[in-house]
Formats: structure tokens, sequence, C-alpha cells
């Protein structure tokens, strides 16, 4: 019989090498799993993790690796200062949502206006429709003690029937013939988010998930904040004879990945989306979450981690052009790298006995 | 008379990755007697008794019960064999009564009707008073330990261990179950009796066998010996006395006046009430057994828990509404009872660990920001002043001893210079070394002019640093008696120790 036995400590070097075993085995299990479908799995693999960087059309999709991976990397920052907390922050996707609308309400309410303060005015209230969605939970978690990881998760699908009615309704282009979908902001200079340097697909998301990593880097090994939120997360009691107070901090940690999440989505909106559409919200959201978990929650993990996933989005694209591989090959990459990972992860806090049974 | 041995070990030797638990162990227990099994934390009796009871092999060596080679494979066997044992954590279940948890214990339940006339037939042989149909969850600890020994003697064990069992009873709770082990050791049951509580041993047991560092040191009669020689034995060395000089009550500087609280958790307790006055220099011992409220005051005090406006003083200066950070600078401070988890993040190094309640008194956080060098440099102080046994400030909380953890935790609060400090059980689980050292601390802080209130169940620690004594029971503070002069019968009345005292008559 074979049973798990608690280690008492965790080898460091195992807090590294579980998510590279979990990148492997999913390396291994997607291959397999091509064979099944009747694809060349090298080549699939190859399609995936090297062509978009080094392929034959890199010069097109290299660029694409930091306008995916920026929203990832922006929002996972924030998720995984509150998981450190304890604070389960699942509906990141809902937060973009909002924060695109509030950010592009901004610029469709200023339209045709021009000025300097249009662009940080979006930012802004992106960040701000961001956290106050992230607010309803943490005030409904405080004053309730209503689950944040279901209300947050829930409102998500709020967001999306509220970003649909925005897409038809009210945010709807007057000069769009009917078309649903608000203007394209990137037809609006004063709001638009631009690359920056031409052929690296750096617009001002990236420089901000930069700062996010930096920030949030700061804050957890620097701040006495960051070491309530380390010590809540580790040992509650200790944190609140230290001096927590657990509403506040479960106010901020979901206040923070709101404003975090909400300005990723305004980033792409005014950026490579364009435009308020039904479909605004594409799952970066959600993909964070495994962008926090493969990235140790660590803002050097996460930053690596988030142009690995932002890999699997371009490769996952690019497999499906050349080879026909079918479009949820990225999900279920996706999902086999989270499950991989949490299933190594099983090992760093736990060893495997055998037992002879009598 | 050894030939008779109910139980006998033969050079038991136990090695976990690290630690020799156990090397060369012998001793023999005889039939009807009480043996007591004497030791610091650490010196290896749980390991022995969990070898005797089935829970651990032996490395090497043998033993034997009733002369047949005893080696339980699990505690069913070892049940089987006639060993029955107490626990120090009682494995009751809240919602059943105690004739149902009784049944669930045996290996062969008899019918719901025998067993509850068994019950009652033991309870009133061995004047454990107990209701068989009452529900578990209202017991008091005392009486689900008697839960606990009467399923031991349901099963008619020739060797009974019993593992710390006074830890959790007032003085005459202690008494009644010495009584029924009595009554059970006349009718020839062995009895293997693990304590670190020196007078109850020399009160009531036949033989002793001393353990420090895994080996036996010393076996002797503890009637024949003072408290004091049996402490030399068990830590092997002289123990240094308490000075307890130099102190003299000044002014008020903490007043309590009637702080009420709800139970914060369903199985917490509400403060009733809590009234109590400390001055400058003073030590003021607070009494009770487990689960009484002691969390709940220290938490009340520490600033977890806010409490009405005017509840809480210090130095004339209304605390009540503020924080655990804010009463930090003031100058109150507390050291909680459980030292992973409360007083200290478990991985956390000792460095991270003084960012804990430091940050402010000590300068170690400016402005939000962390001054780790400072918070190293305050760990290592603490490690030095405190002889905190570790390998350096880097080294997790967890990875101490319980003692040392308790020197640190307890050097992290007085190093600060407190104005008033608040410790819960400042002993529990360690070693008699640092237990002196710990208390001697606070006795040093006292002689320079600190308000020092220690909450704690040993009362022989109580007697050797208070000045006043007061007992928590159920969440009301009894009023303070100078504890010179105080006899352990007054105080075990003052803990409310009348509840469910009497022998059972049926």
């Amino acid at each position: 019989m074979i049973r798990l036995v608690p280690r008492t400590d965790t080898p460091a070097l195992l807090q590294i090498a579980t998510p590279i075993l979990a990148v492997l085995a999913t390396m291994i299990a997607g291959g397999i799993l091509f064979a099944i479908m009747g694809h060349d799995p090298v080549a699939a693999i190859r399609t995936i993790f090297w062509d978009p960087l080094f392929g034959p059309a890199a010069s097109y999709s290299r660029p694409q690796l930091l306008v995916k991976a920026a929203p990832l990397i922006l929002i996972a920052s924030g998720l995984a200062v509150g998981f450190r907390a304890g604070i389960w922050n699942i509906g990141a996707e809902g937060q973009y949502i909002i924060g695109a609308i509030t950010g592009a309400a901004v610029a469709l309410a200023a339209y045709p206006a021009e000025g300097m303060w249009i662009f940080p005015a979006m930012v802004i209230a992106g960040a701000v429709g961001g956290w106050a969605w992230g607010m309803i939970p943490a005030l409904l978690g405080n004053w309730f003690g209503a689950s944040e990881i279901l209300v947050s998760l829930m409102l998500v699908y709020v967001a999306q029937r509220i970003a649909a009615w925005m897409a038809f309704g009210p945010m709807k282009n007057p000069e769009g013939f009917g078309m649903p979908g608000s203007r394209n902001l990137q037809q609006y200079p004063a709001a638009a988010n631009p690359e920056l340097v031409a052929g690296t697909g750096a617009h001002w998301g990236v420089v901000a998930a930069a700062l996010a990593v930096l920030a949030t880097w700061f804050l957890m090994s620097r701040h006495i904040r960051g070491f309530h939120i380390r010590a809540a997360g580790i040992a509650p009691r200790a944190a609140r004879f230290a001096g927590v107070k657990p509403e506040t901090l479960v106010a901020f940690c979901l206040g923070l990945s709101g404003a975090l999440a909400g300005m990723a989505g305004l980033f792409e909106v005014a950026g490579p989306a364009g435009q308020i559409t039904d479909k605004v919200g594409v799952g970066y959201g959600f993909t964070a979450i495994i962008v926090a978990f493969l990235g140790r929650l660590h803002p050097v993990g996460i930053l690596l981690a988030g142009l690995l996933l932002a890999l699997t989005y371009i490769g996952g694209e690019l497999a499906q052009l050349t080879m026909n591989l079918p479009a949820a090959t990225v999900q279920v990459f996706q999902g086999m790298l989270l499950f991989f990972l949490l299933g190594f992860d099983l090992l760093t806090r736990y060893r495997i006995a055998r037992r002879i049974t009598a | 008379m050894t030939d008779a041995a109910v139980f006998r070990a033969r050079g038991i030797g136990k090695s976990y990755p690290g630690v020799r638990a156990n090397d060369d162990v012998s001793f023999a227990v005889d039939p009807g007697e009480i043996h007591a099994l004497l030791g610091e934390n650490g010196a290896g009796k749980s390991t022995l008794v969990k070898m005797i009871y089935g829970l651990v092999r032996p490395d090497d060596g043998q033993m034997e019960l009733n002369g047949q080679p005893h080696q339980p494979a699990d505690p069913r066997a070892a049940r089987a064999a006639g060993v029955a044992m107490v626990f120090q954590h009682f494995s009751l279940f809240d919602a059943l009564t105690v004739a149902e948890n009784i049944a669930l214990g045996m290996e062969n339940p008899p019918p719901r009707r025998d067993l509850s006339a068994k019950i009652a037939q033991v309870s009133q042989d061995f004047g454990l008073p107990l209701n068989p149909a009452r529900r578990v969850a209202t017991l008091s600890a005392g009486e689900r330990q008697r839960v606990e020994i009467i399923r031991c003697i349901l099963q008619n064990p020739r060797l009974l261990i019993m593992d710390e069992p006074t830890s959790v009873l007032t003085p005459q709770e202690a008494e009644l179950l010495f009584a029924t082990l009595r009554k059970l050791a006349d009718g020839g049951t062995a009895i293997l009796y693990i304590s670190h509580k020196l007078e109850e041993i020399r009160t009531h047991c036949d033989r002793a066998t001393i353990l420090r560092g895994g080996r036996v040191v010393d076996s002797c009669d503890p009637r024949a010996h003072s408290a004091r020689a049996l402490a030399a034995m068990m830590v092997g060395g002289e123990m240094r006395p308490i000075d307890r000089s130099g102190r003299q009550a000044g002014e008020v500087l903490l007043q309590v006046k009637r702080l009420s609280q709800p139970a914060p958790t369903a199985e917490g307790t509400a403060l009733k009430g809590v009234t109590l006055t400390l001055r400058a220099g003073e030590i003021l011992g607070i009494g009770g057994v487990a689960g009484n409220g002691q969390d709940e005051l220290l938490t009340a005090l520490s600033g977890e828990i806010r409490s009405a406006p005017g509840t809480i003083l210090l130095e004339g200066a209304d605390l009540s509404r503020l924080g655990p950070e804010a009463r930090r600078s003031a100058g109150l401070l507390a050291a909680p009872e459980d030292r992973l988890g409360h007083a200290a993040v478990p991985d956390f190094s000792l460095t991270d660990n003084t960012l804990l309640t430091a940050g402010a008194r000590k300068g170690l956080v400016c402005k939000g920001l962390i001054d780790r060098p400072a918070a190293r440099a305050y760990a290592e102080a603490i490690i030095r002043a405190f002889d905190v046994r570790t390998p350096g400030p880097g080294t997790a909380a967890k990875a101490l001893s319980g003692g040392n953890l308790q020197k640190f935790v307890i050097g992290r609060e007085v190093m600060q210079a407190p104005r008033v400090l608040v410790v819960n059980q400042p002993t529990w689980g360690v070693d008699a070394g640092a237990a002196a050292a710990v208390r001697q601390s606070l006795l040093d802080l006292a002689r320079k002019g600190t308000g020092v209130i220690v909450i704690s169940q040993d009362l022989d620690e109580l007697l050797e640093l208070s000045d006043r004594f007061c007992a928590l029971n159920e969440g009301r503070l009894s009023d303070p008696l100078p504890t010179e002069g105080l006899t352990l019968d007054q105080i075990g009345l003052m803990l409310g120790g009348a509840h469910g005292m009497e022998v059972a008559h049926l």
C-alpha cells in the first residue's frame, strides 16, 4: 500500500523543480494525446513551444508574446498577493471585464476630444472599476461571511452580461452601421494604447506589468504589509496577534488584485482588442490563476510563467493554422499544466511511503 | 519479586533520523505498582510508551508482558495482550453519549443496556462519578478523562499507561484520580504513570524510573527523595534556585474594569465581568483549568479582540478600542500560549518572527519598510540573552524545540522592556531548564518595575512566581489573594474545583 506522509521540511530545490517537471510532463502527455489523434507528436510540440519564437514565421508571432504575457503577468501579480494570504480571488476575469468597460467609458465619453489627460484617466478608471468589482466579494465576505471564492467567481458571469449589454446597448458605436461593439479605440489617438516600440509588441500594459512585478516583489519582501500578508497565509492567529485585521487584509488583497485586473482589461481594450464587445473577456483572468501558481506566487516566477503561458496561446493558434489541431488545444494544455503542477506540488509537501500491511 | 513483573523491557532502543530517542532502556513494572516514568520533555518517555502500546516498533531490545514476549504490531494487538492507555489528548466524540463513546472504543462491546450497567458498576467501584447517558460535549476535562479511564478498566488491563493525566485537572480532580489508580493497583493492575510533576510522583508513586536523553539514568523510590533531588536526576545537575527578591509593588499600571465578552468561537469561553488591578513590579498569577477563558483573556489584553470602551486602561489611558500594534507602542505586551501558530509563525525564520511584535518598539520597521539587518541583530540578541539553542537567526521557528522557542518568544517580549507583560502558560511543555530560565526572566522583569500577569495551569509555577493569585473559572475572575500562605486546598476551591468532585454514591 502507498501512503502520503507529510514532509517536515520542503527541499528548496523541489520548489523550483516542480514547475519545470510539470511543463515537461505536460509536453509528454500532450504529445501522447496528439499521437492518438493521428498527429506527429514531435512536430506538434515543436509548433507550440518552439516555432512561435524561432520558427519560420517568428517575426509575426514573437511580438505577440509580450501582448499576451502582459495581461497574464499583471493579473497574476495581484492574485498572487492575495493567494499568499489565503484569500482566493477566482474572479479576476470579471474584474478584468469591468475594468475594460469603465476605462473605455472614459474614452467614449471624451470622444472626440484630444488631450494628454485622457489615456491616464482611462487607466485610473479601469483600475477603479476592477477594484470596485473586487470589493464586492470582499465586503460581502466581511459583512456576511460569504465565501470570496464563490462570490468572485459568480461575478464573472455578471460582468460578462454587463459587457454584452454595453456592446449591444449604451456603448454601441453610433457610426458602426448597427454592428454590436463600441468605437475602436485604436483609431482614437488620445485613447489608444499603441505598440511603443515597433516589432516588440510592447504597449503600456507591458510597462505596467513590469512595474507590477517590481512593486509586488517590493511589497512582499520589503514592506511590513507584505510580511503580514505572508504571515496571515501561514498562521492566521499569529498575524492577528501581530496586529493584522483580517477584514482589512481581505479588502486590501481583493482590491489590489481587482485593480490590477481592471488595468489589464483597460490596456487590452484600448490596445490589442480595440473595442468593447460581448467577447471582451478572453480568459486571461482564469489563465492568470495558473500563472500565479506556476510561478510559485513569486513575482519573478510569475514573470516566467506568464511568458510560458503566453507561448501556449500563440503556439496553440499556430498549431491550429498549420497542423489543423483543434482550437481547444490551448485549454487542454493549460489544464494539463495546472493538473501536473498541483500533482507534483503534492510531492513537495508529502513524500510517498510504502507500507506493508499485514 | 522481579520474576513476577507484569511488564519488563530489556535494552529497548529506538532511533529517529538524527535522534536516538531511546537507548538501552530496561525496567520492570510489578503487579499492583504505580510506577512513574519521569523525565524532561524530549527525554524519550513518549516514544517508550508508544512502543509498549504498539504505535511504534522498537529497533532493538525485547519487551515482555506476563512473561510472554510482547511485540504488538498495532494498538489493537497491544490491547488484546492486556495493555491499556489513557492519552493526554482525549479521543472522544462530542456528539455521542458516554456509553456510546465507551462502546466505540471496545473490541467487542456488550449490548447497550449491559454496558450502561457495567459503566455504573465500574464508576461506583472506583469512585469515578459519571452518568453513562450524558453527552460528552457537556463534560469537563476531568470527566472526559474518566470516560477514557472507564473504557480502559472495562478491558481488564494488566498494564495501564497514563500519559500526563493531571495536566488538565484541578487539584481535587487529581486527588480523585489517584484514589482510583490506587484502587486499580490494589486489584493487581500495574500502572505506568508518565509525568514531570515531581510532587504528585513523590506522593503517589511506588517507584520511579528516570529517563534523560533517552536512557535510564536512575531508578528509585520517589518518596525517599526530595523534589529537588528528583529534579536534579531528571535534568542531570542542580537546579538553580529561583530568586524572587527585590520586588516592590509600585503605582497602578493596568486596570481591567468589568471586561465582558461573548465567546469568540463555539468552543470558546465568554469573559464575564473580569476586573483586576496590576501594579508596577508586581506579578499577578491567574490560575485555572484549561478552557476557562485563559486564551480569551490574553487576546482581549493583547488587542486581538477589542473590548468595550473603558474596560482596559494602561496608566490611565484607555486602550480598549486599540489594536495590538497600538497597545504595544503604549507598553502593553503579551505572549500567547500557543507558540507555533500564535506567538510565532512556524515557517518563518527567527529573524522574521521578531517582526511579529517588535517592529515598532525596537525600530525594526520604519515607515512600513522592514529593516532586516536590525531584525536579525535583535534575533541574535534574544538568542544570546536567553540562551536559545539554535544554529542561528535564520532557522525556522518550527525547527526549534518547545523550550527553545518559548525562550525566544518570551525573550522577544521581555527585551522590549514592556510596562506590562501578559503571558499565558509560559512554561507549558517546556523542559525544566528552560522553564527555570523563563520564570527567572519574568521575575527579573518585575524587579525592574514591569507589571507581569502570568496565566498558567501549573499551580507550582504560580505559587513560585506570583505576589497575588486569582482564579479564572468559566470566564469569571476571582478576587485576588496574596500568594503567601495559600494552600493547595484553598486554591483548588478558588478554581471552582467543587464542580463534579463528590465521589460517586449510586
